[in-house]
């Protein structure tokens, strides 16, 4: 990261420090959803960003980081924010099981099974399955994050929790990328047969990428389900993990600071034109096609990596 | 001493048969051709010893180790390197990072290492860096260490290819065309640079065309026709070979 890069972070991250002290509750919900996609996408960002591995059902691993944080919050009365690493475990073997006898298909055809799992979840999720997820209405009466004896409540509270979550993924996932990890998975996205011809296990490395990613969903959905006290199949439909997609390769597939930017633009900005209601989605559409084709390597792609 | 041995080797490809019961040794230390004429099964030999593709029928031993059966990444670890005929390197990357793969399989940091820096993985880390730099410096890449592969000249993007196989610290180092494509005086560095491989101890086989080179680098060479071995010996022997010289210029017919 070069000064300027350094000066640039540094502004942002001020600027969302003070946001919630002058932006009203509705503004900062808004950002609170720009952040929790944030870690949602960043999370995709290592299977299809990193690796190159097209995940287009990551919506079934945020909800069962959602579900699995729920269920034990309700029935179980585990605190919510205890629930985090266990929702994040569950999410991420999840998708070790469900990628293990997939991972070896290539581009398109992984894309399309990668869907089917989106729908089976959802499904799923719908149809009450073991009797614990409580159909279409889901599962309410989530309690609220008591974090040390202080309970959050307000979005403005939500925020300093969402985004201190954004800041130590990115904290930590910057460093992952500097490492023996985050360059297998680039090799894997560059050319598997030379990486596999390098001694770089490709097959373990694509499950690594597809639990470590659904690891982050996983917890992203605990505090989604914390957030909302209540939650239910819709907001883990198909749309949603073309959203997350969307951001990654809008970004700049592999790029951090894209991923973040993508996050803003594709959630902030639909907000920010409310008034034009449904037209604004038309527009959307239309800044997509152009986006790809004036500049399909992202809005901030990935630099390489100074050394020294 | 025999480091490699390719025993009875078949392979098919639907109703090709694309090698066809190929047998010979590779000794430690030497550096061996492969050559015939184009569709003669020489890449296809690569690609069963490295394991991307199986045998029907044959055994591979390196090292007293059975190849035949191991995924492609295990027989990598067990010192064997390669190049590829259409050069393979992770083009967006810069060529630090492309010889830093070779590098990986002796590391041992994962991701909680990675995330909370370790001590042990900073070391590894910059160990890994200065044996990449290293290599990039044995083939004559110091200077473009940090450009990004695709940007390498042709010639470069060889090299790097060979600086990459080298960080995996290879026992044999396999190159396929390694001269493919490059003009006179690449070559001749290229012939300078097996030479100092092999210095290092490192036995080579290696697919080539381009005969000055073959003729002057390798001590032995292994001729293929068909997916069958015609000839076996030193250059001079090869050479004379009334088989060989049919197969590359074709049947002599109308003497």
């Amino acid at each position: 990261m070069n000064r300027i890069d350094g000066w640039i972070a540094g502004l942002c991250a001020a600027l969302l420090l003070v946001a919630p002290l002058l932006l009203n509750a509705y503004w900062v919900d808004v950002l609170n959803s720009v952040g929790l996609y944030a870690l949602l996408a960043l999370g995709l960002n290592l299977i299809l960003g990193e690796a190159g591995l097209f995940n287009m059902g990551h919506a079934a691993f945020y909800a069962m980081g959602a579900y699995t944080a729920a269920i034990l919050n309700t029935r179980y009365q585990i605190p919510i924010l205890w629930t985090l690493p266990l929702s994040g475990l569950v999410a991420g073997l999840f998708a070790l099981a469900v990628a293990r006898p997939v991972v070896h298909l290539r581009g398109d055809y992984l894309l399309i099974v990668t869907i089917g799992v989106g729908e089976i979840v959802r499904i799923a999720l719908v149809n009450d399955v073991f009797g614990i997820t409580g159909g279409a209405n889901g599962i309410f009466g989530i309690s609220r994050p008591n974090f040390f004896g202080f309970i959050i409540r307000q979005p403005q509270q939500f925020f300093y929790l969402i985004w201190g979550f954004v800041a130590l993924t990115i904290f930590l996932l910057l460093r992952l990328k500097q490492s023996r990890f985050g360059r297998a998975l680039n090799y894997l996205r560059e050319d598997a047969v030379a990486a596999e011809g390098s001694g770089i296990n490709t097959a373990y490395y694509k499950l690594a990428a597809f639990g470590l990613g659904a690891f982050w969903a996983g917890m992203a959905g605990c505090l989604f389900a914390a957030k909302m006290t209540i939650i239910s199949p819709e907001s883990f439909s198909f749309w949603e993990s073309v959203m997350l997609f969307m951001i990654v390769i809008l970004g700049g597939a592999g790029s951090i600071p894209g991923v973040l930017l993508a996050a803003f633009l594709v959630i902030g900005l639909p907000e920010l034109f409310r008034e034009f209601s449904s037209a604004r989605m038309l527009v959307f559409g239309l800044v997509m096609m152009v986006m790809m084709v004036v500049r399909p390597q992202g809005l901030l792609p990935a630099r390489g990596r100074r050394f020294g | 001493m025999t480091l490699l041995s390719l025993q009875q080797l078949t392979k098919t490809f639907g109703g090709l048969t694309a090698v066809n019961n190929v047998s010979f040794n590779v000794d430690e230390g030497a550096v061996v051709g492969l050559i015939g004429p184009n569709g003669a099964g020489k890449t296809t030999v690569f690609n069963l010893i490295t394991g991307n593709y199986q045998p029907d029928r044959g055994q591979i031993t390196f090292a007293e180790c059975e190849l035949v059966g191991l995924r492609t990444h295990r027989i990598i670890t067990l010192g064997i390197a390669r190049t590829f005929q259409n050069i393979r390197l992770f083009q967006q990357l810069s060529a630090l990072e492309n010889v830093l793969a070779g590098c990986h399989y002796r590391m041992r940091g994962g991701i909680l290492s990675a995330m909370l820096r370790l001590p042990a993985q900073q070391r590894e880390e910059a160990d890994a860096i200065a044996r990449a730099l290293r290599e990039l410096e044995f083939v004559g890449l110091s200077e473009q260490a940090l450009t990004v592969a695709k940007n390498l000249a042709y010639g470069d993007q060889r090299r790097l290819e060979i600086a990459r196989a080298l960080a995996t610290q290879p026992r044999l180092l396999i190159l396929d065309e390694p001269a493919g494509g490059m003009n006179e005086q690449e070559t001749e560095a290229l012939i300078g640079l097996i030479g100092r491989i092999k210095a290092r101890g490192i036995t080579l086989l290696l697919i080539e065309h381009d005969m000055r080179l073959v003729m002057r680098a390798c001590e032995k060479l292994v001729v293929l026709e068909y997916g069958g071995k015609i000839a076996e010996g030193s250059p001079d022997q090869v050479r004379r070979d009334p088989r060989v010289i049919e197969a590359y210029l074709g049947a002599g017919d109308d003497e």
